[in-house]
């Protein structure tokens, strides 16, 4: 796997692969994986839990955010090579690249909190599934069913948006700052999402049968979304943490102006219940997150710590 | 420690007088191009935070543009390098996220490079709004001038460019398609 560059390779300017290693020269080579260095070069990660919150609580909550963006920055980058149009595929690319980045964030303040040693590639890389803390939204397959991506985009994105938008007060400076700069990037991952929604709800009607065959499928997945961990509880009261359930007014408003506009119906469908009052947070997951995290994790364990 | 903070979050802020070695050392930080606009440079594009020296030690604190902006490690290296090369012994690159980076802090002279570069440079980031954000339904706006053949209003093809910063637009006028710096 290292693949570093040596003084007897001939230089080669077609050769990408050489011309990347070449930048490690600096006595710097990286983990394959990811940089790993965020911890190291992050002002606010390492910064002290604040008074009277539960260490163990604070990382729980850094990892179901980070969680979220992770899994579903994963799903949205299997769309790269089977978007319908270069453009989208480029659209879903960036969304899944600013998850990514606030996943790393958050990941390592919950590496940092825990004090387990591990860093934001430990816990991303190396966890099993049932210590995954991802609502099932996230982790779906949109089974390359492009009006399926949208649908589940304008919920997810209209339910991070309503979540961090609160979580910009948070006594927990990384939440905080990660809040204040996901706010602006989800505002346009939901605009991308609600765009898409109108102009294929309100366009032919095969685009609209299938745009609201597509809402329909993710419908049961909202329930979760608005339930109240036992962390998020204690974290509400500390300051640290938002209410979810408390977005619920605000997300359905968006959904039912987006549907209305799209002359889409919103679907009358129960939402999927939880087993022995546990699901996603607590990491009871569908089987759809084994999948993703075979494919997600395959490379880091088979080649630990590998740079390149 | 003598330090001077180049930017808050409001903008350019004048601090003390900045004492000759601190001066040096924010010269061959501002001297950094950016990795993706090398017509910028960091200071251009406002993403340097602060710099502190503290005699052959450097501090630079920087703020990504997007929270996933792969450009940021490759700005932490330059900066090393830049600053190794100028004598310093140790240097240290930090990364803050707060208070979230603004197409606002990009220079007169960064927007004045972007034009002539041919990337629209942006308009000004919406103001803050009290309650739920809105939705934004409406296609998107023409008030984008072509950085080609001037003609004031263009369309926007995507939204999402090959950056993360950047958007896809196109001229009516002169046909020729363009980057424009996205608001945030």
């Amino acid at each position: 796997m290292n693949a570093h560059h040596t003084d007897v390779e001939e230089h080669d300017a077609t050769n990408a692969y050489q011309s990347l290693s070449e930048t490690t020269d600096h006595d710097d080579p990286r983990w394959a994986f990811g940089t790993g260095i965020v911890e190291e070069a992050g002002a606010e990660i390492t910064s002290s839990v604040p008074d009277g919150v539960d260490p163990g609580d604070l990382a729980a909550y850094c990892l179901m955010l980070g969680d979220d963006a992770l899994i579903y920055s994963h799903r949205l980058s299997e769309w790269v090579s089977h978007a319908p149009e270069l453009e989208e595929e480029v659209a879903l690319a960036n969304t899944a690249l600013d998850l990514l980045g606030q996943a790393r964030v958050l990941l390592a303040r919950a590496g940092h909190v825990e004090g387990r040693d591990r860093d934001e590639d430990a816990l991303a890389y190396l966890r099993p599934d049932a210590e995954f803390r991802n609502v099932g939204l996230a982790e779906l397959s949109d089974d390359l069913d492009f009006a399926r991506c949208i649908a589940r985009l304008l919920v997810f994105s209209s339910w991070r948006l309503a979540v961090l938008h609160r979580l910009q007060g948070s006594a927990d400076p990384v939440l905080a700052a990660v809040a204040g700069k996901g706010v602006k990037e989800i505002t346009y991952h939901r605009d991308y999402a609600a765009r898409w929604t109108l102009r294929l709800g309100d366009g032919t009607a095969e685009s609209h049968r299938r745009m609201q065959a597509a809402i329909d499928a993710v419908w049961p997945y909202i329930g979760e979304l608005f339930r109240t961990s036992d962390e998020e509880r204690r974290l509400v009261e500390a300051g640290v943490a938002i209410d979810p359930a408390d977005t619920r007014e605000e997300v359905d408003a968006v959904l039912d102006q987006v549907l209305e506009k799209a002359t889409l119906t919103r679907p009358e469908r129960p939402f999927i219940g939880t087993i022995g009052g546990r699901s996603g947070r607590q990491g009871v997951h569908t089987e759809h997150l084994g999948h993703a995290l075979a494919e997600m994790q395959s490379l880091a364990r088979r080649h630990p710590g590998a740079t390149w | 420690m003598v330090s001077a903070g180049l930017r808050s979050s409001k903008g350019a802020v004048r601090v003390e007088p900045p004492s000759s070695e601190v001066s040096r050392a924010q010269g061959v930080v501002a001297g950094v191009v950016d990795p993706e606009m090398p017509m910028l440079t960091l200071d251009d594009l406002g993403v340097v935070r602060s710099v502190d020296v503290d005699g052959d030690a450097v501090t630079v604190t920087i703020t990504p543009t997007y929270s996933g902006c792969p450009a940021i490690e490759e700005m932490r290296q330059d900066l090393r390098v830049a600053l190794t090369s100028a004598g310093y012994a140790r240097v240290e690159v930090r990364t803050v996220f707060s208070p979230a980076w603004s197409t606002d802090w990009i220079s007169d002279d960064g927007r004045r490079k972007l034009a002539e570069a041919g990337i629209a440079p942006p308009g000004r980031a919406a103001a803050e709004t009290v309650g739920p954000i809105p939705l934004t339904l409406t296609p998107p706006s023409s008030a984008v001038r072509c950085p080609n053949c001037g003609a004031p209003a263009t369309e926007e093809l995507s939204r999402f460019g090959p950056t993360a910063c950047t958007a896809l637009r196109r001229c009516p006028s002169c046909r020729e398609p363009f980057e424009h710096m996205k608001e945030i």
